[in-house]
């Protein structure tokens, strides 16, 4: 008998007692399996040029992406607004979906609600869905706004968000003036990066252009602050609360739009908190008023910035800045913009980030490396590698097209150390797996499924993105700023040196290499 | 209002009755008139638990309750092993329902074994348009071309498919025939039914009509024999469905399929010749347990594989199926397992004993579970289904006490209100939940996914509970939630 009280053994261990073990082979023979000797032959197979090019002609399939949908983004970039609730239109599993997967990234809950469109809604369309949905929603969560988004059932019936939500008014869902912004995130189209832009644009234009005609537009009157928007990001977290602080180290005055920061990050004291922080309302109708709006991530605010621009303001797009360039870029345009001079506070911390490269870069340096992930996060990435002499050779993206793979070929061209190096768009993480077989790497950066790229072509994978469900809390530390990139770097390293003692601990084979000072 | 612990039945009715009526204000009038009858108290020598259920949902309430899809592609498609199973659609459903629901199996993933992967048409614009027949045809082929070890495709519906008139039955048949493997389309868009449950039922008729119906008059792969019997309606969350054969194996009987966990297709075209099926989640396998017995004549039982009371109970049951060479293996296992069932009691119930519990999950847990908690000497004082009918909840009458607090499809507010007003020790729920509880001070287990740990079935199964039980309500950081400076 395999099991114990005095040690109890769960699924780790009590497999793989002999109990169990017989019991798999007598299963084997009631599963039809292929022959061994052919399922290697297949195997192998798989990890060849010939697999590669027959894996890369696919035109229908996709296979283990790296992307999830428009809805998805919408739910981030709601609640990233103080006291907002989102509300998905259309089916209601998706909803279950959405605040699962959050929640399995941040271990935090998310409060969202479905309108539960069934067969009925599917014929007759969602319009008593939307008008009970927004009235009970209203009641039971007293929310200060409700930001609705779509599920691609209602985009394919074509429910119609503005005039539904005006009848729900009119019907006394909620009070006419209860904020009550609106996108169309159809999940056929783009990826969560266009879901957030979609919901960031709506919220903006309806505080901005009058309330889906029952306000008059506001007036832009510049003012001297700042806007930032973060985009998509599984680091939200942490890194707004950096950003923060170098805003408040230069003195700037700033609005974040969309700061999830504080309720995907909330105490465990008693309290269960539902909303927490957030944008206020009111600084996001004043937002209009800013000298200037700053996207840390241009493909997450494609709509949202040239709208922004339309308004009359200045608008910077940075593509996930990372690293020391990319964070003096971010800083000098912030400098720029606002005429305040960079503190002498993150001028050390420059140095500190330079000096800690300067000590560690020659464990990096010529190292191959395979990203994969959101646009902007691969240009990051990509950029800080490339700073630290390192080889980025396969980037590739599922929701990343030919505008960005143009933008990741011009920082290969930037530096010597991107000559071999290849931009993959459009491309899922079995044609991941084909490039590591075929071109293999050092070291894989990607989310939590890039496990099983790591598990079948043995390319360490140091977790970097979104998601990451099986490892905890690295969400809550930056990796924008000095200080962040410096995270970055802390992370690569110890993988680098995990490896290094991996790979040279055999007492009696390998005793060399396995050094204590490295 | 203020609660007063209840001592006697009466006021544990009243102060239940109370709270609910309490949580009802919230709602606008006519909500409030739907969602009463969901939720009540437990009156013993009842035949239900007195609340309507597998009913709509109702629009912006933050039901915890999922999709058809996730009844079929999640749940009941999804762990069988080594075929492909395509989210057919856009990319999200496929990607949530992603390696979440850990259906353990071995197998060499990616070559003759598919389960922890993502396959997806992820639709795109001009799918929706002009429709995805094409687009589907083709992707089989590059799934022929791509792993030919596959024995076989499913083609798990997101909503768009019914809504814009595709016509998958056609494709699948088409190319059904072309590589002469099985290929399944099941329709079960999101938006049918009203929770997983409809999920369950469509994906039992597609294995009904698209596997059974095609193996008529083939011959079995093995010799029969009178031991063989199925396992139904165990998914392998955490290796339960392992943890449950070894049990089955050791009284003497053989086990030709697991469904659907660590399941193959063969396994699926095996069952008709099994001479029992054994069904443990009733809820999501009824349907073709009911169908193989009036067509192939195989009886089914239910079972409960949780907690030793229960295990006992169900190994006699089903040994009772059998000759007596049955009837003394269950004895003699249950003989062989009781000292360390024993043991793992007089490890945990003094850390136990007492606790009480509120529950609100999927399936068969809201009834099962409670004997195992009960073998620890803890106490059950709220359940509830996500996606039940009444059926379970005749069921459930059977495990719950007099006064039981019962919430159908409960709300995040009713669920948190619930909580807050009887102040339990645990709270068994989803991943939706948890932290929900935890930051409330509240000891969480995630009682769909096993909180990651598991198996929980089986006397190995229970050992594993109750230490996990334990450590999540005598978890040191439960006394650290208040400051020691706030009053």
């Amino acid at each position: 008998m395999p099991q114990n009280a005095e040690n109890v053994l769960d699924h780790f261990e009590l497999f793989r007692q002999p109990e169990y073990k017989e019991m798999f082979e007598k299963k084997k023979q009631f599963e039809n399996p292929t022959a061994d000797a052919e399922l290697e032959r297949v195997c192998e197979w798989t990890k060849t040029k010939d697999y590669r090019d027959k894996n890369f002609a696919r035109e229908a399939l996709t296979i283990n992406p790296a992307k999830a949908c428009q809805p998805l983004g919408a739910v981030f970039a709601a609640v990233g607004f103080e006291a907002t609730l989102p509300f998905v239109h259309g089916s209601q599993g998706c909803v279950a979906y959405y605040r699962s997967h959050f929640s399995r990234h941040f271990k935090e809950p998310t409060s969202c609600v479905s309108s539960s469109m069934t067969e009925d809604a599917a014929v007759f369309g969602g319009l008593n869905n939307m008008v009970d949905g927004l009235a009970n929603a209203y009641n039971m969560y007293k929310p200060k706004m409700i930001a609705v988004s779509t599920t691609c059932m209602a985009e394919v019936i074509g429910d119609d968000l503005n005039a539904f939500i005006k009848t729900a008014k009119e019907k006394g869902s909620v009070p006419a003036e209860f904020d009550v912004t609106f996108a169309h995130t159809p999940a056929f189209v783009g990826s969560h990066v266009t879901g957030y832009d979609n919901v960031m644009k709506g919220i903006l234009e309806h505080f901005w252009d009058g309330k889906a005609g029952t306000a008059p537009a506001l007036e832009r009157k510049p003012n001297e602050k700042i806007n930032l928007i973060g985009g998509f990001d599984g680091y939200t977290i942490g890194n707004l609360r950096e950003i923060k602080r170098v805003f408040a180290s230069m003195g700037v005055e700033y609005t974040i739009l969309g700061d999830a920061s504080d309720v995907w990050d909330t105490p465990t004291d008693g309290e269960f908190r539902m909303y927490d922080g957030g944008t206020t309302l009111e600084d996001a109708a004043n937002a209009l008023h800013a000298k200037a709006t700053i996207s840390m991530q241009q493909f997450c605010t494609e709509k949202t910035l040239p709208y922004i621009a339309g308004k009359g303001q200045e608008t910077v797009a940075l593509n996930f800045p990372v690293g020391v360039q990319a964070t003096d870029k971010f800083l000098m345009e912030l400098a720029r913009l606002t005429g305040k001079p960079i503190s002498a506070e993150l001028a050390k911390e420059r140095g500190r980030l330079v000096d800690a490269i300067a000590d560690s870069n020659a464990h990096i340096h010529g190292k191959k490396f395979a990203i994969y992930g959101d646009p902007d996060l691969t240009l990051g990435l990509a950029g800080f590698l490339l700073e630290l002499g390192a080889e980025p050779v396969h980037i590739l993206s599922t929701n990343g097209g030919k505008a960005w793979a143009a933008k990741v070929q011009e920082l290969f061209d930037s530096s010597p150390f991107g000559a071999n190096c290849h931009v993959y768009p459009n491309k899922d993480l079995w044609h991941m797996r084909s490039l590591l077989f075929t071109e293999p790497v050092d070291f894989l950066i990607g989310n939590t499924y890039g496990k099983y790229l790591e598990r079948d072509t043995g390319a360490p994978l140091i977790r970097i993105g979104f998601p990451i469900f099986d490892r905890h809390h690295h969400h809550r530390y930056p990796v924008w700023g000095y200080q962040g990139a410096l995270n970055v770097l802390v992370w690569i390293l110890d993988k680098i040196f995990d490896e290094m003692d991996h790979s040279t601990n055999e007492v009696g084979k390998t005793d060399y290499s396995f050094d204590i000072i490295r | 209002m203020s609660l007063v612990e209840p001592e006697t039945i009466e006021e544990l009715v009243a102060r239940n009755k109370e709270l609910i009526k309490e949580v009802l204000e919230v709602y606008p009038e006519k909500t409030a008139k739907r969602r009463a009858k969901h939720l009540g108290a437990y009156e013993e020598a009842k035949s239900d638990c007195g609340v309507k259920s597998n009913v709509k949902s109702i629009p912006g309430v933050m039901t915890i309750r999922g999709c058809a899809y996730a009844g079929s592609k999640g749940v009941v498609w999804g762990p069988i092993k080594d075929m492909v199973h395509i989210s057919h659609g856009p990319v999200g459903c496929g990607q949530y329902s992603w390696g979440a629901r850990r259906n353990y199996y071995v197998g060499a993933t990616g070559v003759d074994t598919f389960g922890t992967m993502q396959f997806t048409s992820d639709f795109q614009e001009k799918d929706i348009i002009f429709g995805g027949d094409k687009k589907l045809s083709k992707l089989i082929d590059e799934v022929q071309a791509l792993f030919p070890l596959n024995k076989g495709v499913s083609i798990q519906s997101e909503c768009p498919i019914g809504l814009i008139g595709d016509d998958i039955e056609a494709v699948s048949k088409a190319k059904a025939k072309e590589y002469d493997k099985t290929i399944v389309p099941v329709r079960c868009e999101g938006f049918r039914g009203v929770s997983q449950s409809l999920g369950h039922h469509i994906a039992n008729d597609s294995i009904r009509d698209w596997v059974f119906d095609k193996q008529a008059g083939k011959p079995a792969r093995f010799e029969p024999t009178p031991y063989d019997v199925a396992i139904i309606g165990d998914y392998n969350i955490g290796g339960d469905a392992w943890s449950s054969r070894i049990l089955l194996e050791e009284i003497g009987l053989r086990v030709i399929a697991q469904w659907s966990g660590d399941g193959t297709i063969a396994e699926l075209e095996a069952t008709p010749k099994a001479k029992l099926n054994i069904l443990h989640c009733y809820r999501s396998m009824n349907y073709i347990s009911r169908h193989m017995e009036e067509k192939y004549g195989i009886p089914w039982v239910e079972y409960n594989f949780f907690g030793p009371t229960k295990i006992e109970e169900s190994l006699r049951k089903i040994a009772s199926q059998f000759d007596d060479k049955i009837k003394e293996g269950a004895e003699r296992v249950i003989a062989k397992y009781r000292p360390l069932m024993d043991a793992v009691i007089a490890k945990y119930r003094p850390r136990l004993a007492g606790k009480k519990v509120m529950l609100f999950v999927g399936g068969l847990r809201p009834r099962h579970v409670i004997g195992a908690y009960e073998d620890l000497g803890m106490e059950i004082v709220g359940t509830g289904y996500e996606f039940g009918h009444n059926d379970d909840y005749q069921r459930t009458t059977h495990y719950v006490k007099d006064g039981t607090l019962i919430y159908d499809d409960v709300t995040g507010y009713e669920f948190e209100k619930f909580v807050d007003k009887i102040k339990p020790d645990l709270v068994g729920s989803g991943v939706k939940e948890k932290y929900i509880f935890q930051k409330m001070g509240v000891p969480f287990r995630q009682m769909h996914s096993w909180d990651y740990s598991g198996p929980y079935h089986g006397y190995d199964g229970f050992a594993i509970f109750a230490r996990d039980m334990d450590m999540a309500i005598n978890a040191p950081v439960w006394k650290l939630t208040k400051a020691p400076w706030a009053a």
